[in-house]
This record gives C-alpha cells, sequence and structure tokens, in this order.
C-alpha cells in the first residue's frame, strides 16, 4: 500500500461538454421544464411592460416638454397680488410676452338644456399658449374666443349637457356663446379635466360676472414668453426666495419636467413593484419546481457522480439547465411584455399630459431577460447546491439516504443572496431603502408565516392522529406529513399566491367602499358656498323655500399665521431642527367661528364653551390635533393670526380630533364667537335634497339669483371621485392579472410536480386492490386539507396586508370589506382540489401496470 | 503481481438515533491485477455495504482501503469521484442507464468525463463488442433488461478500468440472458485484464471467479479459492 502514490490528475472542468450534457439531460424533460419558466415568464412581462412604457413616456414627456406648460415661465399665486407681487410680475413682463389667467371654481349655466354644473373657469388675456396649443373645434375657436363675449367649453362637458358650438352658458352674470368645445390643454390630463372640467372665457369680462368677491378663491397665472436671451430656469432661481416669501409658486419647462418625471416614474415604479411581486410568486415555482426536478434527477446524477463526475461538475450541468430555462423564460417575458405595453398608453391615457407613443425599448427588453436568467439561478440556487452533495451510494441503495451530511456553509450564502436580491431590486423599484426594506420584511414574514403553519400541520397531524377514522381519510390526512409529503412547498406557494391576490383585492375595495360613502342617510349631498354677508339671509330663505334642511351654515374667514410662541417664518427659515414647515405660514387659513363642537369634533385636550372670549384677552382658539402636531403647539401655548391685515393675538386653548371622512365642513382652526364677525368672509350652507330633480331645481334658482355663488351636489363630487378611483383600480387591476395568472401557474405547477410524488403511491394501492372511489377519495382529502388551509392562512395575510397599507400607506380608515376574501378563498381551495384530482385522473382510469410503466 | 485492491480492518457502523448498528468489522482482503472475486452472502449480510466501500462510494468508519495505491479513506467525495473514474468500471443489478442518454452517449460518458477527445469511434467499438452497434441511438427504455445491461457491460469497460466492481449483474435478468452477459462479462474482462469483484447470492456464478468471499454479519467467514476448472467460462456466442 501506498499513501504516497499521486492521486489522478484533477479534471478540467471541460465548460462545452457540460452544455452538452445539460442539453442532453434536458430530453426527457422539456416539458415540465417549459412548465416551470412559464412561471416566470408572467413577471418579467409585467417588469418589461411597465419600464418599456416608462421610457416611452419619458421620451415623450421630453420631446414634448415646451408643450407641457405652453410658456417659457408661468408664475402664480392662490391670493389677489399685493403692490410687492405685482412688481415681480410686471418687472419680468420687460424680458417678453406675459398672458395673464385667473383660476376659480364656480358654476355654469346651460341655456338650452336649463342646467347647472361646476367647473373651474378659466379667464383668460394675452397669446398664451406660446407654445402647443390649446386644441379645439373647431381649431380656429381657441384664438377667437378671446375677441368677444364667447367661451370654450370642456367637450365631454358639451356632450353631457347636450350643448352645441353657438348655444350659450352662463358664467356668473354675464352670457356667453360657446365657441369651441375643448380637448386639450396645455399640460392638463383626461383624469384632471375629468375632476375639474374646464370653461375659458375671456379675462376682460371677469369683473363684469361677479364672481370675484370678497373670500373668492381666485389663482392668479402668468405666463410668459421670455426673450431668447432669458434662461428661464436662472430667472427663476434667482427670484425663488421672493417667491416663497410672497407665497408665489411658479413652473418652466425644466420644473415641469422633473416634477411630471416624478409622479409618473412614482406610478411606474409602484406598477413595477405590482410586477415585482408577480415574479417573486413565480420565482416560488421556480424554487419548488427546480426542488422536485432534482429529486427527480437523483439517480441521474448519482450515476454520473458513481462515473467520476465531480460535485461541480455535476452542480454546473444543472446550473446550466436552470440558466437556459430563465434565458428562454426571460426571451418569453421580454416578448410579451413588449407587446403588452403597446396597449399601456391607451390604459394609461386618462392620466398622461401627452400624447405617448409605445416604442420597443431595448433597455427594458435586455433587463428583462437578465432579470429571468438571475431569478431563476437564485431561486434554484438552494435546490441546486445540494446536488454537489448527492451521494454515488444510491446507485447501490435507492432507499440509502442521496444526501451526504455535510453541512453546507453556501446554503446560508444563498439565502443571503436571496435576501439581498430582494432588497436591492425592490429598492430599484420603490427608491428608499426604508420602503425596500418594508417590501422584503413582508415578503419573508409571509413566507415564515406560511412555513411554520406548514410545520405545524404536519406536526399536529401526526400527533394528533385520528386513528379510528375510516381508512381514506386516514390515508388522505397522513399524506400531510409523511416523507416526501408536499405540505410545506403547496403551503408557502399557494398561500403566497392567495395572499398577494387578496391583498389587491381588499385594497381596492377599500378605496372603492370609501367613494361610496355618498349613500349615507342624512348626509349632506349639497355645498352652497362663497355666500357674501349680505347674501346669507336670502340664500337661507331660498333653501327653506325649496323645502331643503340647513343642515350646515358656517362663515368663513381667511387668515394667515404669523407666529408659533414667537417664532416667525424667518425664524423657522433659519433653524430646520425647529420642524415647522414655512409653509405653515405662508399658506391661507380658511377658519370659522363658533362657541360649540360639531357631530365630527371631539376634545382631545382643554375646554371649548359659549362665551369663553375676554375681550382684552388673547382669543382661545381650538386646533384640529394634526395640525397642531405639525405647526408644534399644545394647549397653552400662544400663536399670532393675521386677519386680512389685522393682528389676533391667540392662544391655544382647545385640541379637536375631527373624523374628516364626515361630508361636512371641517376646519383646522376654530375662533370663538365675539371675533371675528366684523371680518371679512363669505359663507358655506350644506343642505340634503332627496332626489336629483329637486337638487337640480335648487342649483338653478341659486345660480339665477346669485350668480358667484357655487352649489355643487356631492353625489357630482363623489360620481367623480368613482369614477377617478375606478380608473386607477382598473390600471392596477391590469397589473394584478399578472400576479392572478402566475398564481395560477404556480399552483398548476406546483399541485402537478406533486403528482410525481403520489403516483407511485397511488398506483400502489391500486395495486393493493384500492379502488377507483377511495382513491379518488384519498386525494381530495390531501388537497382539501391544503387547499383549505393554505387559502385561509393567505387570506389572513391578505387581511393584514391590506390593513397595514390602508393605515400605513393610504393614511385611510381601514374598511374591511371581506366578500373579496371569501370569494378568493372558495377558488383557491376548489382550484386546488381540481387540480389536484385532474393530476390523478392518469392513475384512476388505467390499470396500475401501465401506470408504471409510462412513469418509469 | 501488482496489487490493486487492499483491505484492512475495514469497520462500517451506522448511526441509527440513539443506536449504533455495525455493519462491517474486521475484514481484511488483498486482490492483486487480473484477479476475479467474488462476495457472496446472505441478504443482509453486508456484501453491498463492502463492494460500495471497495469502491469508494462510501465512507468506511475506521480501517483503510487501497485503491490501485491510492488511500480512499482519505480522499474527498470529489478526489474518490476522479479514481473512480480512472481505474473504476462497474456494473450493477439495475443496469443504471442515464435514461436520457442514448446507448452511445451512455457508453461514452465515462471517457467524456475524463476529457478524452474522438470518444465516439471506441464507444461504438465497444457496442459492437457487446452486440448493439445497431441500437447506439436507442435510449434506455428502448432497450430490454438484457441489452440495458449489455451497454451497462460496454460503459463498464470504455474507460479501461484496472478494477471492475459487478453488484448483481445478473440479478434482474431471466437465466438464458443473464448466462449471455455472464459469459460477454468474463470474456470482456479476460480480454481486459482486468480484477474482478462481484457480488452476488448466485453460487454458480460465484464460483466462476478464482476466489470467494463469504460474508456472514458483517465479517468473513471464509476466503477460498476456487477450482482452476470452474473459473474458465466457455467462450461467449452473443454477437
Amino acid at each position: 500500500m501506498s499513501d504516497n502514490k499521486p492521486n489522478p490528475e484533477k479534471p478540467k472542468l471541460n465548460i462545452p461538454w457540460l452544455l452538452k450534457m445539460a442539453w442532453r439531460d434536458t430530453r426527457r424533460s422539456r416539458g415540465r421544464l417549459l412548465l416551470f419558466l412559464s412561471s416566470i415568464v408572467l413577471g418579467i412581462a409585467a417588469l418589461v411592460a411597465i419600464n418599456s412604457f416608462r421610457d416611452s413616456l419619458q421620451l415623450a414627456i421630453d420631446e414634448k416638454a415646451r408643450s407641457l406648460i405652453g410658456a417659457d415661465l408661468v408664475m402664480g399665486m392662490n391670493k389677489e397680488p399685493d403692490s410687492l407681487s405685482l412688481a415681480i410680475i410686471d418687472s419680468v413682463s420687460t424680458l417678453g410676452k406675459r398672458s395673464d389667467e385667473n383660476r376659480m371654481m364656480s358654476m355654469v349655466y346651460f341655456v338650452k338644456s336649463n342646467e347647472t354644473r361646476l367647473v373651474q373657469v378659466r379667464a383668460l388675456e394675452g397669446e398664451f399658449p406660446y407654445f402647443g396649443a390649446i386644441e379645439t373645434a373647431p381649431v380656429e375657436a381657441s384664438r377667437s374666443f378671446r375677441e368677444d363675449k364667447r367661451a370654450l367649453v370642456d367637450h365631454n362637458l358639451m356632450l353631457q349637457y347636450e350643448a352645441q358650438v353657438g348655444d350659450s352658458i352662463r358664467v356668473g352674470a354675464v352670457t356667453f356663446a360657446i365657441e369651441g368645445a375643448l380637448h386639450r390643454i396645455p399640460g392638463q390630463t383626461a383624469m384632471t379635466a375629468a375632476v375639474a372640467p374646464v370653461v375659458y372665457i375671456p379675462r376682460q369680462y371677469l369683473p363684469e360676472t361677479g364672481l370675484i368677491q370678497r373670500g373668492s378663491r381666485v389663482s392668479y397665472y402668468y405666463y410668459y414668453d421670455l426673450d431668447q436671451a432669458e434662461q428661464p430656469d436662472t430667472l427663476a432661481n434667482k427670484l425663488d426666495p421672493r417667491f416663497e416669501e410672497l407665497g408665489m409658486f411658479y413652473d418652466t419647462v425644466e420644473t415641469r419636467k422633473a416634477s411630471m418625471g416624478r409622479s409618473y416614474d412614482e406610478l411606474a415604479r409602484f406598477l413595477a413593484l405590482v410586477g415585482f411581486v408577480a415574479l417573486l410568486l413565480g420565482c416560488v415555482g421556480v424554487a419548488s419546481a427546480v426542488h422536485v426536478y432534482m429529486r427527480d434527477k437523483l439517480s441521474t446524477i448519482g450515476i454520473l457522480r458513481c462515473l467520476g463526475m465531480s460535485g461541480k461538475q455535476a452542480f454546473l450541468v444543472y446550473l446550466f439547465q436552470v440558466m437556459g430555462m430563465g434565458l428562454i423564460g426571460g426571451l418569453a417575458g421580454a416578448a410579451l411584455g413588449s407587446i403588452v405595453q403597446l396597449v399601456l398608453p391607451e390604459l394609461f391615457k386618462t392620466f398622461l399630459p401627452v400624447s405617448v407613443d409605445a416604442y420597443f425599448s431595448v433597455t427594458a427588453a435586455a433587463q428583462g431577460v437578465l432579470m429571468g436568467v438571475i431569478v431563476s439561478v437564485l431561486f434554484a440556487l438552494l435546490p441546486l447546491l445540494s446536488i454537489r452533495q448527492v451521494s454515488p451510494l444510491i446507485t447501490l441503495r435507492a432507499t440509502v439516504e442521496h444526501l451526504t451530511n455535510q453541512k453546507d456553509p453556501l446554503r446560508w450564502a444563498v439565502y443571503g443572496l436571496l435576501l439581498g436580491f430582494i432588497v436591492v431590486f425592490s429598492r430599484w423599484q420603490m427608491g428608499t431603502w426604508w420602503q425596500a426594506l418594508y417590501f422584503t420584511g413582508g415578503v419573508i414574514a409571509a413566507f415564515l408565516v406560511l412555513a411554520l403553519l406548514a410545520k405545524g400541520l404536519s406536526w399536529t397531524v401526526k400527533r394528533f392522529f385520528p386513528t379510528h377514522w375510516g381508512y381514506v381519510w386516514r390515508q388522505g390526512l397522513a399524506n400531510l406529513y409523511r416523507p416526501n409529503n408536499q405540505t410545506l412547498l403547496l403551503m408557502v406557494s399557494i398561500g403566497l399566491g392567495t395572499a398577494l391576490i387578496g391583498t389587491l383585492f381588499m385594497v381596492q375595495r377599500t378605496l372603492l367602499s370609501e367613494v361610496s360613502l355618498s349613500g349615507t342617510e342624512d348626509q349632506p349631498n349639497l355645498v352652497l358656498f362663497d355666500i357674501q354677508n349680505s347674501q346669507r339671509d336670502q340664500v337661507a330663505n331660498l333653501t327653506k323655500e325649496e323645502g331643503l334642511p340647513i343642515l350646515y351654515f358656517d362663515p368663513i374667514v381667511t387668515v394667515r399665521l404669523e407666529q408659533i410662541n414667537n417664532l416667525t417664518l424667518a425664524d423657522v427659515r433659519k433653524d430646520t431642527t425647529l420642524e415647522i414647515r414655512p409653509r405653515n405660514f405662508t399658506r391661507e387659513y380658511r377658519v370659522t367661528y363658533r362657541d360649540r363642537l360639531s357631530d365630527s369634533e371631539k376634545t382631545e385636550a382643554g375646554t371649548w364653551s359659549n362665551g369663553q372670549y375676554k375681550e382684552g384677552e388673547k382669543v382661545p382658539v381650538s386646533l384640529e390635533e394634526g395640525y397642531a402636531e405639525r405647526i408644534k403647539v399644545k394647549v397653552g401655548d400662544s400663536l399670532i393670526y393675521n386677519v386680512q391685515g389685522a393682528t389676533i393675538p391667540a392662544r391655544v386653548a382647545h385640541l379637536r380630533r375631527v373624523d374628516w371622512n364626515r361630508v361636512q365642513t371641517n376646519f383646522q382652526v376654530l375662533f370663538p364667537e365675539g371675533v371675528l364677525e366684523d371680518a371679512p368672509q363669505f359663507h358655506v350652507l350644506m343642505t340634503r335634497s332627496d332626489n336629483e330633480q329637486q337638487a337640480a331645481q335648487f342649483q338653478r334658482r341659486v345660480v339665477e339669483a346669485f350668480p358667484n355663488v357655487s352649489a355643487i351636489g356631492l353625489d357630482l363630487i363623489l360620481r367623480t371621485l368613482e369614477e377617478v378611483v375606478s380608473q386607477i383600480s382598473f390600471v392596477i387591476q391590469f397589473m394584478a392579472l399578472f400576479s392572478i395568472f402566475t398564481g395560477l401557474l404556480v399552483l398548476v405547477g406546483s399541485v402537478n410536480v406533486s403528482k410525481f410524488q403520489r403516483v407511485q403511491e397511488s398506483v400502489l394501492l391500486r395495486t393493493l386492490g384500492a379502488n377507483k372511489k377511495q382513491i379518488l377519495g384519498i386525494t381530495l382529502m390531501e388537497y382539501l386539507m391544503l387547499g383549505i388551509l393554505a387559502a385561509a392562512v393567505g387570506c389572513v395575510i391578505a387581511f393584514g396586508a391590506a390593513w397595514a397599507l390602508a393605515v400605513f400607506s393610504f393614511e385611510m380608515e381601514f374598511v374591511p370589506v371581506l366578500w373579496p376574501l371569501l370569494v378568493i378563498f372558495v377558488l383557491v381551495t376548489l382550484l386546488t382540489v381540481a387540480v389536484g384530482l385532474l393530476n390523478s385522473r392518469g392513475v384512476l382510469n388505467r390499470p396500475p401496470l401501465e401506470v408504471l410503466r409510462r412513469e418509469a | 503481481m501488482s496489487t490493486i485492491l487492499e483491505i484492512s480492518n475495514l469497520k462500517k457502523t451506522y448511526d441509527t438515533g440513539d443506536r449504533h448498528l455495525t455493519v462491517l468489522e474486521g475484514i481484511n482482503f488483498t486482490l492483486h491485477a487480473g484477479d476475479t472475486c467474488a462476495i457472496v452472502g446472505p441478504s443482509g449480510s453486508g456484501k453491498t455495504t463492502l463492494l460500495g466501500l471497495c469502491a469508494g462510494l462510501d465512507r468506511a468508519s475506521s480501517g483503510s482501503v487501497v485503491l490501485n495505491g491510492v488511500r480512499l479513506d482519505k480522499l474527498s467525495e470529489d478526489a474518490r469521484a476522479q479514481v473512480r473514474n480512472q481505474y473504476v468500471g462497474f456494473i450493477f443489478q439495475n443496469f443504471q442507464l442515464i435514461p436520457t442518454l442514448t446507448a452511445l452517449e451512455n457508453v461514452m460518458v465515462p471517457l467524456e468525463l475524463r476529457g478524452e477527445r474522438n470518444v465516439q469511434r471506441q464507444a461504438m467499438d465497444l457496442l459492437a463488442r457487446v452486440g448493439l452497434a445497431e441500437r447506439h441511438d436507442h435510449y434506455p427504455t428502448q432497450l430490454s433488461g438484457g441489452e440495458q445491461q449489455r451497454v451497462s457491460l460496454a460503459r463498464a469497460f470504455s474507460n479501461r478500468p484496472t478494477i471492475l466492481f459487478a453488484d448483481e449483474p445478473t440479478g434482474n435478468l431471466d437465466e438464458e440472458t443473464g448466462d449471455k452477459v455472464e459469459k460477454l462479462l468474463f470474456e470482456l474482462n479476460r480480454e481486459a485484464g482486468t480484477t474482478l469483484v462481484l457480488v452476488t447470492h448466485d453460487l454458480e456464478l460465484a464460483e466462476k471467479t478464482q476466489r470467494i468471499i463469504r460474508i456472514k454479519g458483517g465479517h468473513v467467514v471464509s476466503d477460498t479459492r476456487t477450482p482452476e476448472r470452474v473459473h474458465q467460462p466457455e467462450d461467449s456466442n452473443l454477437s
């Protein structure tokens, strides 16, 4: 004997041969491999579609950037400009041409149809837009309406109210002839047009309409076409500090591009995340499929090891197979995604400010293909790693432990890689590390819960096995814990799929149920605002004449905040550690005064009662708790408000919780009676009509008698909101479809791979004399248990996730709408059982020997 | 004559929960180049375990296995795989052909693993030698049991092994086919001058080797040489 005799020379890896072996080895499994890779195709397709669309949109925004705002520079403010503001506005005018516009919400009256509607009135003067066009029909109307008492009316409104060019509308006290139908305004989306349809009128007639009254909410816009030498961004940056001080805002092509890019990027990111969820679900499918595939390949690997193949070579053979599978999956996903993205501009058109032409994005497609390979390899790595430990001894004894008992530290590296991948990818999609960590944490928690439950289920069934039950029941139950059981795999994949689909549906239903408050009994459904002091009694009388109740009638005064505990705007700007946003000082507050709390208000701290204001003292004010938190005050602190020139020292006497979901006027700041009565103010009245006819008649009478008063039906607002939400939910649903179909594929795949575990046993049972009914019963029992448990746990996770999303992400009250979950639960359970039974049909209908030969 | 296999104080135990199960203990023997040897014994006596240890498919609990001068129990799994590829041929009771490869590809695998080129000709020659040249592109499932075992024989000899381990090579075959395979095995073995270790229940087959090691309860109970006449099998007429 000799230990020192040299070992045989170490073989080279011989990659070309390993590739050839990988290809040869797929020969009898290509159908199954196709099924495995199908689970990642949809996820990849979703990502490629969204990312391609994002590229197309960016290109469109870049190409049509100037027409997005129609001018080089837009300046504006939400109050009447004072002399300082006017000085800036006028000084910029010397650098080019200027157009002025006033915007306000107001009623218009369609004379022919005798109907009224709340619209956004834009009173325009000048040549705006300087770039792009206000698209109208007829085309020339966009210019010609400026010359006389003519108006442009949103084309959807015209359709709705059956108005035609030449018909009349009344805006305030002035009647205008409709000059054209308004199709597109620079930078405006169909969605915003639906929320606030626009009516353009020439600005010179605005005073005549009487719409601008004391306290009216009017915005002032100034559009500039600057001389070529001027750089809009340089100019805007230079003026920026002044703008903030004066409460002005501005927009340039570049700022609009950036903000638009940001907001659409966020939308795309969110949708890509939905796609990523589909991909992750697919990855679970890949992991489980490769796991089972590898189990089937153990004997082949054992033979190869016996013939001298190293662990590394064996690992590479199957790694190449998985890479190939991922490559094909990625290519198929990229192809499908590139087709799907063609329909996305149509799907998103209501949200888009520019028309987008879909084009094939090489980057997105390449990313998709790469992603296919990466996720396939990553998620297949765990089962692949075990190849290195397959013992060649299984060639001698099929019953021997297949794997050597060595602990594999690489498994931990793979766990780390998987975790890292999910975090990095979700960071890429979501933008911040925190969100990425939350997302990853959520996914892992769901995995763990499902895995633990699966283990718990196996343990419980084994521990408390019902030995007195009938054979079929016992056999079905025992399948849940016996060696090679599918409990963990199916629980995780079915449970996770159910959780994802359930969450999407729950969130959507919660969003929609928020909107459907409209039917609530005794809630106001008509609001009249901009009622002047002089009109107060008359409007109240008119309301009563129409037989309508006055539910709320609040005075509204516009104030500004000057000091918080002696801190001024300048102080909070200087010291950011104070964490008070300057906007709290620059914005205007619409406040009311009363000595009592409304139904929607609850005391959180301090007291609020009749006659609390004593002359000569600081005025006690009640603040909404969220607002108090934002300006960092508590009961007893001092504030100074400016009521249109007059300063009012105040102290925080009371903090309130306000139910903002209630349909009524709610306020952040409440003054006591006896302080603001003489301040310039307007009033808001809320009432409830029992039918649409009564509401329409009331609105008409109000508009006729008080042209400056706007009367809007809440049902209109709610209808509009519902439309917006259903548009959004349609897009989300579209993306969720990818997850749903992937979930189904994973389900079919998971149950299908379990067939290879069960078929041998079923055949043996058949051979031993079990009849068709018994085999069917056993299979039914196993998949029913798995389906019920996985679906139930998935639904519970969905419920929790939907709650968390509603509360933390959408910041709204969670409305537990359970029926979608019930439907999903029943469907998933039935589907699991159906797929399980379908897979067993081959065993049921054929002689055992035939099946054994076929499966061999 | 050079020593091909040297087994010293071999012991194999398995841990099953709290129990230690000793399957083999105190095994010692040596085989020289060209020797033929049968390991026989009742079921559960440890024959297959011994074969696995001798071929480097498993690791002994104690003792040593030296194959062609290489001490296997000191080697890693990959290094033992390398030894198998260089010096060892295998024949299994259940053939163990790779189902996704054709007959020809199955025979080529050991050579390809060694990184040899132009292996197709060699593999075809071997297939022809076992009478299956015409069926070279058939998959294992398309071949009968006897044909599969003949492909297995061709594969076993393809890497020109120093030692051949055969585990019940005729155990899954009917008598007539078994006889044919048996003759072919001895014939190829004689031509190649390979050392042969057979594990079998079949005493008639065992007696065709030069030496019979009997195992019972994990111990060698006898180690005898067979009469010269018996281990000269008749020429095969398979081709």
